[in-house]
């Protein structure tokens, strides 16, 4: 176990290794910051000045050289655009982003998980075929297409609901659902496979032959086991959906991370893309890293097969 | 034991088995009609394009007005079903044509992804050791940036075409592929076949195309069945950010952001076209996806 999990760390660091060289590479791809930053008309040397202030008048290895020191110490440098430290802007938005997230998964649990029983339990019947036919469309309409019938009836025909902001609940209503949709979905398949399996086990068959009621060896025994991979899978979830949710936060422009990015990448604000890429970077990379750990844990063949 | 002759056994394989052409006709048969009508359909409209289209996609039509009422719209006309754009363009022509762009893309961003994944899915089982290695940690590296980054920074790094788009979709979602095919070729290396042709002395490069490309064709098709679906929906959603197909060629995403500010004001008809069809392609491509997984793979067919 110590060396899977030596071995797994090396892994996990070498992967952000080269996560953040091929930002750093790629950002600097996209142009001249200083063109940006100046005002129209500007001349060489007051671009020169500009590049000198940012310091991207420095060699490459020098530029990255000071990237990769100040990652190391959690420091994601100064934004172009308006001269604050990346940390503080990320943070700014991060609860707007982790709000939406969490609404989208209880919209994904609150709809995937009792459909995704009944289907089970209803198996080949009308409802197990609505809940299919739910689980489908979900996995395949794109959240934003959705996100803009949304728009179109509930904010524009209706006007229940603000087209676009932050503020009250109302503003998180349509954003969530078009986030949290796709997991609906996946939710009620992982729910009905695992259930279908279980119900069909010998300790849930000797439930119901010791005369326990329908619905208890439903909740209590059979759901009870279904919930192991749904936890790993909302863990996931959590972690994908921070980064799904970008053209969905533009949508309905929703003050997070995604339209943080964007803005940034627009801007050819450097350390800001870097910062926000590589933080989704570390997030992705340690769900995986714990999804292993648990997985070789409880599964002793896992920490020999490499 | 009976006796054979050499004679007898063509017979008999043609009573068994029917042939390719039969068999082929037989897989035609039970294609899913729904999504396969639907995609030769979209095929269908993207190829002729041209004499299908009422108006030129680029140019404004003659006598309408800007964001013209679609034709159940109050002073709509036949002339103009789904309306006009802001720039009084026939928004029926502009979906029509979009659908190239979707189409082209699909398709191609999906191959070259493909390829790219074959050929290091295949080499890293294969070669194990450090090859594997540096290749896995590429794959890990790729999966941990958020793909629609990727291919955001990659469209500002080399500007808004077409053919970019194609390019950096592939390039961007070769890792699936990779990831899955690696697992195969590992337990496909260790297969009395391929064993056999390593001690017969076959070279690696004609086992891995005589042996092991062969094998994982099927997930590779699969795989690449199931990616249309979302290669095309990345390409939307880059054209809805701006950094996708440049104006003025029609695409479907880019459609829809033009269509959005049009939307607030109360003038939707920009998007139900775009919004239908790609809403249409995806779940069509995806139910293909399927049907093909649970055709060539009967283990899945619990789902």
């Amino acid at each position: 176990m110590r060396t899977f999990f030596i071995r797994r760390i090396f892994y996990s660091v070498i992967t952000l290794v080269i996560l953040a060289t091929t930002i750093f590479g790629l950002v600097r791809l996209t142009g001249d910051p200083a063109y940006l930053l100046a005002p129209e008309g500007a001349t060489e040397e007051e671009l020169q000045s500009i590049r000198e202030d940012i310091g991207t008048d420095k060699s490459l290895p020098l530029q990255f050289g000071t990237f990769i020191t100040d990652l190391a110490r959690g420091d994601f440098g100064t934004s172009f655009q308006n001269g604050q430290p990346v940390r503080d802007l990320y943070f700014d938005r991060l609860p707007n982003s982790l709000l939406l997230v969490a609404a989208a998964l209880a919209f994904a649990l609150v709809v995937g998980i009792p459909a995704g029983i009944i289907s089970a339990v209803y198996n080949g019947r009308w409802m197990d075929t609505v809940s299919k036919v739910v689980a489908l469309t979900g996995m395949a309409i794109p959240g934003f297409i959705l996100a803009f019938a949304m728009m179109f009836v509930f904010a524009v025909q209706l006007q229940w609901l603000p087209v676009f902001g932050i503020g009250s609940w109302k503003n998180l209503v349509m954003p969530a659902i078009a986030v949290g949709w796709y997991f609906a979905a996946s939710t009620l398949r992982l729910v009905r496979s695992s259930m279908l399996e279980i119900l069909d086990a010998d300790y849930v068959k000797l439930a119901r032959l010791k005369g326990m009621t329908e619905r208890k060896v439903v909740l209590k025994h059979a759901f009870k086991n279904a919930l192991i991979p749904l936890i790993t899978l909302t863990g996931v979830n959590f972690v994908v959906m921070i980064n799904v949710a970008t053209v969905i936060e533009l949508v309905f422009t929703w003050p997070g991370l995604g339209s943080l990015l964007i803005e940034g990448i627009r801007g050819r604000d450097f350390p800001l893309v870097q910062g926000v890429t590589i933080m989704a970077g570390i997030m992705i990379v340690f769900a995986n890293f714990t999804i292993d750990m648990i997985y070789a844990w409880v599964d002793p063949r896992i920490r020999l097969n490499r | 034991m009976t006796a054979v002759s050499p004679t007898d056994l063509p017979a008999v394989s043609t009573d068994t088995e029917p042939s390719a052409l039969r068999r082929g006709l037989g897989v035609l048969g039970e294609l899913p009609i729904g999504s396969t009508g639907i995609l030769l359909g979209i095929v269908l409209m993207a190829i002729f394009a041209p004499w299908i289209a009422p108006h030129d996609p680029l140019s404004a039509v003659e006598g309408a007005q800007q964001f013209g009422p679609p034709v159940w719209g109050e002073g709509g006309s036949w002339d103009t079903p789904l309306g006009t754009d802001n720039l009084s363009r026939d928004v029926l022509s502009r979906t029509i044509y979009g659908a190239r762009v979707s189409v082209i893309v699909g398709l191609t961003g999906t191959a070259i992804a493909g390829v790219i994944g074959m050929i290091m899915g295949v080499a890293a089982g294969y070669f194990g050791g450090w090859v594997d290695s540096v290749i896995m940690r590429v794959v890990d590296a790729w999966l941990a940036l958020p793909t629609l980054v990727l291919a955001i920074l990659m469209a500002a790094v080399l500007g808004p075409s077409m053919w970019n788009i194609v390019f950096i979709l592939g390039v961007v979602y070769w890792t699936r592929y990779a990831r899955i095919l690696r697992s195969e070729v590992l337990s496909l290396r260790e297969t009395e076949f391929v064993k056999l042709a390593q001690v017969a002395g076959a070279s690696k490069f004609r086992i891995i195309v005589q042996h092991i490309v062969p094998n994982v064709l099927n997930t590779w098709l699969v795989l690449a069945s199931l990616t249309v679906g979302v290669v095309i929906i990345a390409e939307a959603s880059l054209s809805f950010l701006g950094v996708g197909v440049p104006a003025p060629t029609p695409a479907w995403g880019s459609m829809l952001t033009e269509g959005r500010s049009a939307l607030i004001t109360r003038r939707p008809h920009l998007i139900y076209g775009p919004a239908l069809l790609i809403g249409l392609t995806v779940l069509a491509t995806n139910l293909f996806g399927d049907w093909l997984r649970v055709k060539l793979d009967p283990r899945q067919r619990n789902l």
